[in-house]
């Protein structure tokens, strides 16, 4: 009889689900993962470059309508070229919000998918903030022609952006692990994120500089890990500057810590997803 | 004498679910968890099921509707795991548990295959080996580069039962399958499962028709409420089956969707 190898699959109540198993099992489903981030880009951008543009479209008009009112109506003092200052924390906020709140989206939708075949559950929340990250990237593209066309000055400093990123990637993975998982079962947690999106943006310094913060106030933004982490991604492009250590600290510990949370609400939750999804 | 494909030894498995089933909100999760008014109902998909299959042999899962068939293959699958026991299942698998689902709208016949192959663990090279097959048991030439969402359903269903047979492997899991497209493809399709049988392909199939069952299958396994009520020879298992339904009620269908209300 021929011998090759062939999988084995045990399939036992005792079996223990570690975080090492699960990332093996995603490095198994790679080529599905690369699968999964293509549709979602495809389905995007319509396999055309139109599509692409389109899509820049949208915060480059936000950035418009944002400028125009905060330097004409609402003025912040202080602020030079407040386009930069808006847009280079502007994205990665919405490369956040995005990206919870497609996961949430992803993974309700692709239940049945989890019905049909065996993948690793959190390959959706993976593949999600993937493709978000390639949409950043893209993102950056007219963050930097708008520098050019402003004046602001590029700085070397930029080069330490993916360090930023790859924190706030993993930040985002974490919750989006625990959100997704909640919106399984419960499917108004979804409409309640957004309205916490929305105040999560008013409560980070965005659009205005965290020195219009009132004393008393204070904490409540610095113990927001977004202000750390948007700030982690401001500092290099437009203050030209690398951020502080207790930036990268406070950024570092909010990434770890959502990622453990995420990653323990979701494995707990994960076993229902059959009967909910 | 060669290891089983299938082998199941004593899985059991059990949900825990709220006793009223009307809860997806977090507003009414969280005032039920205040008020304490939180109930649960434990529900028995599975009791102590142990079988095995030796491997190239067909198996007809029978049994009225909640018996436990759809959870019994999704255990195979490894989709769910098992609250006690061990299933192993040695082999690659091809699980067509709902046919045509996993399939993007937008995307074309082509990037649906590679996309399908990704989910049972083929590589493109391997799918790009397979994709005139695949294509001609469909019989979707002109159609392939069109997005899914202007294929009939029948053009689905045999899209996907192509990819899913197409993938070579050695455990074939089939839920109800046969039970779409038209005559036609049911016979192309029950040929293509003949084949499979010849190659060695073990095969576990949920079905109600039980013709079906004795034609196809070699064993039969009958199960009850989540239990094994027999197994053997298909078309032995496959008559005492239908004894028990014309006889009485109690097998009949009585808990048809085994809800849990009550």
């Amino acid at each position: 009889m021929q011998v090759t190898s062939v999988p084995v699959l045990v399939n036992a109540a005792d079996e223990k689900v570690s975080v090492i198993n699960e990332i093996r099992d995603l490095v198994a489903h790679r080529n599905l993962l690369w699968n999964l981030v293509r549709r979602d880009l495809t389905v995007r951008y319509k396999r055309s470059m139109i599509g692409f543009f389109w899509t820049m479209l949208n915060p480059l008009l936000t950035m418009v309508i944002l400028t125009v009112v905060f330097s004409t109506i609402f003025r912040f003092e202080g602020i030079e070229n407040y386009p930069t200052y808006f847009l280079s924390a502007y994205l990665v906020f919405g490369f956040f919000a995005q990206t919870t709140n497609q996961s949430m989206q992803s993974l309700a939708w692709n239940g049945a998918l989890m019905k049909r075949v065996r993948v690793p559950k959190s390959i959706f929340a993976v593949s999600t903030t993937l493709s978000g990250l390639v949409n950043l990237f893209l993102a950056y593209i007219p963050l930097f022609l708008i520098m050019i066309v402003t004046g602001a000055p590029i700085c070397s400093t930029v080069l330490y952006l993916p360090v930023s990123i790859l924190l706030i990637a993993m930040f985002t993975l974490g919750v989006s692990l625990m959100l997704s998982a909640l919106a399984v079962y419960f499917e108004d947690v979804q409409h309640m994120y957004q309205v916490v999106t929305l105040g999560l943006m008013y409560m980070t310094p965005i659009i205005y500089p965290i020195s219009i913060i009132p004393f008393k106030w204070f904490w409540v933004i610095r113990a927001n890990p977004l202000t750390h982490l948007v700030k982690l991604a401001r500092d290099p492009v437009y203050g030209c500057t690398l951020p502080g250590q207790h930036v990268i600290l406070a950024s570092s510990a909010a990434a770890v810590i959502a990622l453990v949370v995420g990653w323990v609400v979701f494995h707990r939750l994960a076993r229902g997803f059959y009967l909910h999804a | 004498m060669s290891e089983p494909s299938v082998d199941f030894q004593h899985v059991s498995l059990r949900y825990r679910i709220l006793a009223d089933r009307g809860i997806n909100s977090f507003k009414e999760w969280a005032i039920r968890w205040i008020t304490r008014r939180m109930r649960y109902q434990e529900l028995v998909a599975l009791s102590d099921v142990s079988f095995s299959v030796p491997a190239g042999h067909a198996v007809g899962i029978i049994g009225h509707n909640g018996a436990g068939k759809s959870t019994l293959l999704r255990v195979a699958a490894g989709i769910l795991r098992p609250t006690e026991g061990t299933a192993i299942v040695r082999g690659h698998q091809a699980p067509v548990i709902e046919l045509g689902l996993g399939f993007e709208a937008e995307l074309s016949g082509r990037e649906n295959i590679f996309f399908n192959g990704a989910l049972l663990g083929r590589s493109p090279a391997e799918m790009e080996e397979r994709l005139e097959e695949i294509v001609a048991f469909a019989d979707l030439h002109e159609f392939i580069d069109q997005p899914i969402r202007t294929y009939s359903t029948g053009m689905v269903a045999r899209l996907a039962f192509a990819v899913a047979t197409t993938v070579d492997a050695q455990i074939l899991l089939l839920d109800e399958v046969l039970a779409v497209g038209d005559a036609s493809f049911r016979i192309k399709c029950q040929e293509r499962l003949g084949t499979f049988r010849d190659a060695g392909v073990t095969i576990l199939l949920v079905s109600h028709d039980l013709d079906a069952v004795v034609k196809m299958c070699d064993q039969a396994l009958w199960l009850d409420k989540g239990t094994v009520r027999a197994y053997g020879p298909a078309p032995e298992i496959v008559a005492r089956y239908k004894t028990a339904v014309a006889e009485g009620p109690t097998v009949g269908g009585a808990i048809e969707s085994a809800g849990p209300d009550g």
